[in-house]
């Protein structure tokens, strides 16, 4: 089952691969990555996200937990979240088909980032199933070049 | 006042309490030696940087604390990756030092460069590059904190040579803090409690204690506990001294090559006491036959090591300490604690165990003919009274100085566990004496993994070491031709070295003393001279060449498919 792991580390060289080393190391494996400092510019947050049964998440999150560097581990997939990707997409634009473009990606509320003579590069920002089913649309009409942040996750608060 | 830091280094040595260092000193690292000079640390020069790593492995393990090496960049930091995998498989606290070419020069393949921090990223607990020599005293403290504490292991600090040479304040001592590293050393009330109930239930519990025992000092807990409630106790090999192996509760080594009573008793038992161990694939066998009718308690103080191969009921994360400390108080509290009741209890299932013992004992047969190495391991456990400190090189010498060096005593046998590394007996046994200078120290050897690390008779000579090697010699790389003999119809490929070395000679072109037993009439007149020698001696002992170590669960199979003979 696929699961979305949030972890808080310390910002220093290195921190990065101890985290990607022991996933391939163990065997793990990883389906997006994404990392950047937090507000406390000594403290970066990562989200993974990552596929396993039970035993094989609750080993990633232990051994994630055992790396010195490494701060704070949550599932957040274990409680309610929300998730966020963004996607750019240069997709092709030729007369008979700028229009379409245009209407798709205001239908999935995208933004146009840059115009060529035949073609666009779109941004979209939206859950998983969203961006996927935004590539799935765009794909006949000729996805040129394709760019992912990767999913980032943060659990929901407390509504009480 | 200002210091350079390599000398605020070995301020920071001192600080740590540290009083020998193995090494080898190299073009990246002359600053740290011009200084170490001046220190009453004493540096042992070995002559190659792997038996560096293995001799501060086992000086710590005698010691019960860190142990230091110090080595110079590049091929001088290579050379110590296997004795730093070997540390952290067996969770072993040690620092290791390695120079650095200038902090200008990384990343531009300097002479003598390599990203030793990289390379040693997943054999480590943790390591660090400093960069700067302001943290090169945090980082030094911080290093020795991480080894020390938790789930002990290696940790790697790479010092470029500008670095050491730069100068600081250097910064007063104050206790170590992290945020992110904070192994919890206390059981959980609520899990000492369950697990207690669960044995004083149990029909046929048995304790299967590892490593970590060793390395908490909890023998003393685990005996208590142990003799209270009358429950039988095997060992991994990690952890064997952890109780004593003449007791009458002990069933000796489990696993492999272990004996056929404590696999039999692990098969039958209705709870497993897992302290300080792992389930080791040696030690388990097939997964799903291992304990199969047992509730299953685990302590350990990584969590990572619960439920990893094998699902348990009651786990407890906790220093094993701690938590048999607090296993043995709750008990003794417990109203429904009754140690006679338990013997009572326990009475069928220790008969049954008396039955294994006396059905397969561990053995061979002696003729007048060749040395058995068996005989050999015994005659040194006789005629050193149990009171040795053993190391072991890898393969059907470790075995065989497991089964049959019946150790009553924690931190008197260091062998390379989970890495397996052959060549780490002989520089462990250095190590070993420099920590205890008074004890009997012995390093059974096979012919082969010997001539891995057979350099260092030098080092032993130079520093007077009379540590003694017991080489039992069969001019083979003799397990894997016992594997080779029992599931490759005798294709002994690759493991015929009747081309060696006269050892005896050996011995003596090195100024040590080189002995030979052929007949087993040999045997005890060859110890007890190399035991009465204030010197290092080579001890030639020319075995049976097709023995082997058995029991034997075939690699996969369930441990109570034991092949017997």
């Amino acid at each position: 089952m696929k699961h979305t792991i949030s972890v808080l580390l310390q910002n220093k060289p290195g921190v990065l691969s101890r985290v990607t080393g022991l996933f391939s190391g163990r065997g793990f494996n990883i389906q997006s990555l994404s990392v950047a400092e937090t507000l406390d510019e000594g403290i970066s947050s990562l989200t993974l996200v990552t596929a396993g049964d039970d035993n094989i998440i609750e080993q990633i999150t232990k051994q994630l937990h055992k790396l010195i560097d490494v701060i704070k581990v949550i599932d957040v997939s274990e409680t309610d979240f929300v998730e966020r990707e963004m996607v750019i997409i240069r997709v092709n634009a030729e007369s008979h088909t700028r229009a379409e473009v245009l209407r798709i990606i205001d239908i999935f509320r995208g933004k146009v980032v840059d115009v060529s003579p035949k073609s666009y590069a779109v941004e979209i920002t939206g859950s998983v199933s969203k961006v996927k089913a935004v590539i799935d649309i765009l794909k006949p009409i000729g996805i040129q070049e394709i760019v992912r942040t990767g999913t980032i996750a943060m659990a929901r608060a407390k509504k009480s | 006042m200002k210091v350079t830091g390599a000398q605020a280094m070995m301020k920071c040595l001192e600080e740590q309490g540290v009083e020998v260092i193995f090494g080898f000193p190299g073009g990246a690292v002359i600053d740290i030696y011009d200084e170490l000079m001046k220190t009453d640390i004493q540096h042992v020069l070995v002559r190659h940087e792997q038996a560096a790593v293995h001799a501060a492995d086992a000086y710590g393990r005698v010691k019960g604390d860190v142990g230091v090496a110090l080595v110079t960049s590049g091929p001088g930091a290579t050379n110590t990756v296997t004795g730093i995998a070997s540390a952290y498989m067996d969770s072993i606290p040690i620092v290791v030092f390695t120079g650095q070419v200038p902090t200008a020069l990384i990343g531009n393949d300097a002479f003598q460069e390599v990203d030793i921090v990289g390379i040693t990223r997943p054999c480590t607990k943790h390591n660090y590059l400093v960069k700067n020599v302001e943290d090169l005293v945090p980082t030094i403290r911080e290093a020795f904190h991480i080894a020390r504490t938790g789930r002990p292991g290696p940790v790697l600090i790479d010092l470029p040579k500008d670095v050491v040479a730069a100068k600081i304040k250097f910064p007063e001592p104050k206790p170590v803090k992290m945020q992110s590293y904070r192994p919890t050393y206390e059981p959980h009330p609520g899990q000492i409690q369950k697990a207690c109930k669960a044995m004083l239930k149990a029909k046929k519990p048995v304790v299967y204690a590892g490593g970590g025992v060793i390395a908490s000092n909890s023998n003393e807990e685990l005996t208590e506990l142990a003799k209270n409630l009358h429950m039988p106790v095997t060992m991994t090999l990690m952890g064997l001294g952890g109780f004593p192996g003449t007791d009458p509760l002990s069933l000796g080594m489990l696993g492999m090559h272990g004996t056929y009573t404590a696999n039999m008793a692990v098969a039958n038992c209705d709870l497993l006491i897992a302290v300080g161990a792992r389930f080791d694939d040696r030690v388990t066998g097939k997964i799903d036959a291992f304990a199969p009718n047992a509730k299953i308690i685990h302590v350990d103080i990584d969590p990572t090591s619960i439920s990893k191969n094998v699902g348990v009921d009651i786990p407890i994360v906790a220093d094993c300490k701690h938590a048999l400390a607090a296993m043995n108080n709750y008990l003794r509290t417990s109203a429904d604690f009754d140690s006679d009741d338990l013997k009572e209890k326990h009475t069928p299932f220790l008969s049954q165990i008396d039955e294994w013992k006396k059905k397969h004992p561990l053995g061979y047969i002696q003729d007048d003919e060749k040395i058995k190495p068996q005989f050999v391991v015994e005659k040194l456990h006789q005629l050193t009274k149990g009171d040795a400190i053993i190391t072991t090189e890898v393969g059907q010498n470790q075995m065989w100085a497991a089964q049959f060096y019946h150790f009553n005593h924690p931190r008197a046998f260091m062998t390379s566990g989970g890495l397996g590394v052959m060549g780490y007996g002989f520089p462990a046994a250095i190590g070993a004496q420099m920590a205890a200078p008074d004890r009997t120290v012995i390093d059974v050897a096979g012919d082969g993994s010997i001539q891995m690390n057979i350099q260092e008779l030098a080092t032993a000579r130079q520093y007077k070491c009379p540590v003694k090697i017991a080489i039992l010699n069969n001019s083979y790389l003799g397990m894997v031709r016992q594997w080779q003999e029992l599931f490759y119809d005798k294709r002994y490929s690759g493991t015929d070295i009747e081309v060696a070395p006269d050892f005896v000679k050996l011995a003596e072109a090195y100024g040590a003393v080189g002995l030979r037993a052929s007949k087993p009439s040999e045997v005890e007149p060859v110890i007890k001279e190399a035991l009465a020698t204030n010197n290092t001696v080579i001890m030639d002992f020319v075995i049976s060449r097709e023995e082997g170590v058995y029991p034997m669960v075939p690699a996969g199979k369930a441990t109570t498919e034991m092949l017997l003979v």
